[in-house]
């Protein structure tokens, strides 16, 4: 303990109760729950004050908030809450080392939006983030659908939910399409015992996991409707927006950066149609349709390359040319019965 | 008489922070925990009751610990204890295994000397919790239906 808990508590006099330092121990005694051993903050009395930018940097908050910005493109609401909910932490950590009360905020999620906006991808991310912040001990992701937590026969489904939680405990647990776990239409459905358990789990140890639920705004409203008790649980309803053209773009541009390829000038003009072509389409998926998008013109550019025969360069290996962003079918003005969208646009439902 | 057994058994009981750190080193190596239980205490009976299956894929000690708290509020008159296996190639063997909950009382063994011939003893060991039936040995403030798992209906 330091000296600075109040004038009764020099050198080595027991610390003892009374309005001066009761406050200020009470904060991080040896058995306190909330002391998960990542950062050992000392206790601080009421006249200290704190510099919120050293203890951001001593966080590491501002880092990863920063690498958080600069990966995602767009989702300006995604990361105006992430932003809140760090702000939220770093303040309750400082609030409990001048021994006020700071009750650990329900961390779960709900993450609504269209398939490839980022909510897999975010809550990865938001796992490491709460690890860094001391709010997981590991921050492992587990991503589960309706079948890895519903199971097939009576008395199945329970200790297959369990499982599933304790895999997830110290982590992030990830439920893709949510709403899949209620089936109104069959009151026999096993899923509203997965449902239980879940929610049992989210009270129980609120300190141990984080329950992330994904999936369309629209149907998980209804879940949410038919699940009151799941909606109060949740306290931090995320709407990942879809992408612009110039968000998409940029996607584009760094993925295709990230597998070293180019694409030249008349090839990105083409390909710019291309995505204005294939938002209008039906089953477009954000980025995932972009990534899609550019692995079947890595498999024209191949099949361009090998048919062309010859010698060849680093550069031609790079470069994607506009013929190859051409050759999609979206591209066909009058699409041919049963070929738009193109069979192999988007495997999602 | 209290009931020394595997590792940390000269120590006071381990509290659950205690536990959950054991269970965190475990599972850091690599070991699956399982959970153990049982109301025979002689020193040679090394095959406990299981409670639920071995936990092979689990990240963080809390996992462990709800389990063992789990088997505490089912049977909190015996022994339970905590085993990790090490399943690696040339050990697979349990690497480590604590109690984590005795009975409230523990009332010991009694010594038999069987007499045999040319002046031979043999010596025998009965607890005297043995001598009822399996379930009722540690009184009776628990689940009726004896040993059992952690099934769908004991939540």
């Amino acid at each position: 303990m330091s000296a600075n808990a109040g004038p009764a508590s020099s050198g080595f006099a027991m610390p003892r109760p009374g309005p001066g330092s009761a406050g200020a121990n009470g904060a991080t005694g040896p058995g306190d729950p909330e002391d998960t051993g990542t950062a050992t903050p000392e206790p601080l009395s009421a006249d200290d004050t704190v510099e919120l930018g050293e203890e951001q940097q001593a966080q590491r908050l501002s880092r990863m908030l920063d690498e958080f910005d600069g990966e995602f493109v767009g989702l300006a609401p995604v990361k105006a809450r992430v932003r809140e909910i760090a702000a939220l932490l770093l303040i309750d950590r400082l609030r409990q080392r001048y021994g006020l009360t700071s009750s650990r905020p329900s961390l779960h999620m709900c993450f609504t939006g269209s398939p490839g906006t980022g909510k897999t991808t975010v809550a990865m991310h938001m796992g490491e983030m709460l690890r860094e912040l001391g709010y997981l001990r590991k921050g492992q992701l587990v991503s589960v659908t309706r079948d890895d937590l519903v199971g097939q026969y009576v008395g199945h489904t329970a200790p297959k939910t369990k499982e599933v939680l304790k895999r997830a405990m110290g982590g992030v647990l990830l439920i893709d399409e949510a709403y899949y776990l209620y089936r109104p239409e069959n009151e026999r459905d096993y899923g509203q015992e997965a449902i239980e358990i879940l929610l049992q789990f989210m009270e129980a140890h609120r300190e141990d996991l984080v329950v992330i639920l994904a999936g369309y705004a629209d149907r998980m409203d209804v879940f949410f409707r038919s699940n009151p008790g799941m909606a109060s649980r949740v306290a931090h309803h995320i709407d990942f927006p879809d992408f612009t053209l110039d968000e998409l773009m940029q996607i584009a541009g760094l993925m295709l950066d990230r597998e070293q390829y180019q694409l030249s000038g008349p090839a990105r003009e083409a390909f710019m149609e291309y995505v204005g072509l294939r938002m209008t389409q039906p089953r477009f998926a954000n980025a995932r349709s972009i990534r899609n998008a550019i692995d079947r013109m890595r498999l024209r550019q191949a099949r361009r390359l090998v048919a062309a025969g010859g010698t060849i360069g680093r550069s031609s290996l790079m470069e994607i040319s506009e013929a190859d962003v051409r050759a999609s079918r979206v591209f066909g003005d009058p699409p041919a019965p049963g070929d738009a969208p193109p069979p192999d646009a988007d495997s999602h439902q | 008489m209290r009931i020394t057994q595997g590792t940390f058994s000269y120590l006071p009981d381990l509290s659950d922070d205690e536990v959950a750190a054991q269970i965190q080193y475990a599972i850091d190596q690599g070991w699956s925990i399982a959970v153990e239980f049982t109301d025979d205490p002689h020193p040679r009976n090394f095959l406990w009751d299981m409670w639920g299956l071995p936990m092979f894929d689990i990240a963080d000690a809390a996992a462990g610990l709800h389990e063992v708290r789990a088997c505490r509020d089912a049977y909190p008159e015996r022994y339970i204890r905590v085993n990790a296996y090490d399943a690696s190639l040339g050990r697979q063997t349990t690497a480590l295994s604590f109690i984590v909950n005795r009975p409230s009382r523990e009332p010991g063994f009694r010594l038999d000397r069987q007499e045999g011939s040319d002046r031979q003893i043999r010596y025998s060991l009965q607890a005297y919790a043995a001598q009822r039936p399996a379930g009722e040995r540690y009184g009776r403030n628990e689940t009726p239906n004896g040993a059992g798992h952690p099934g769908p209906a004991s939540g």
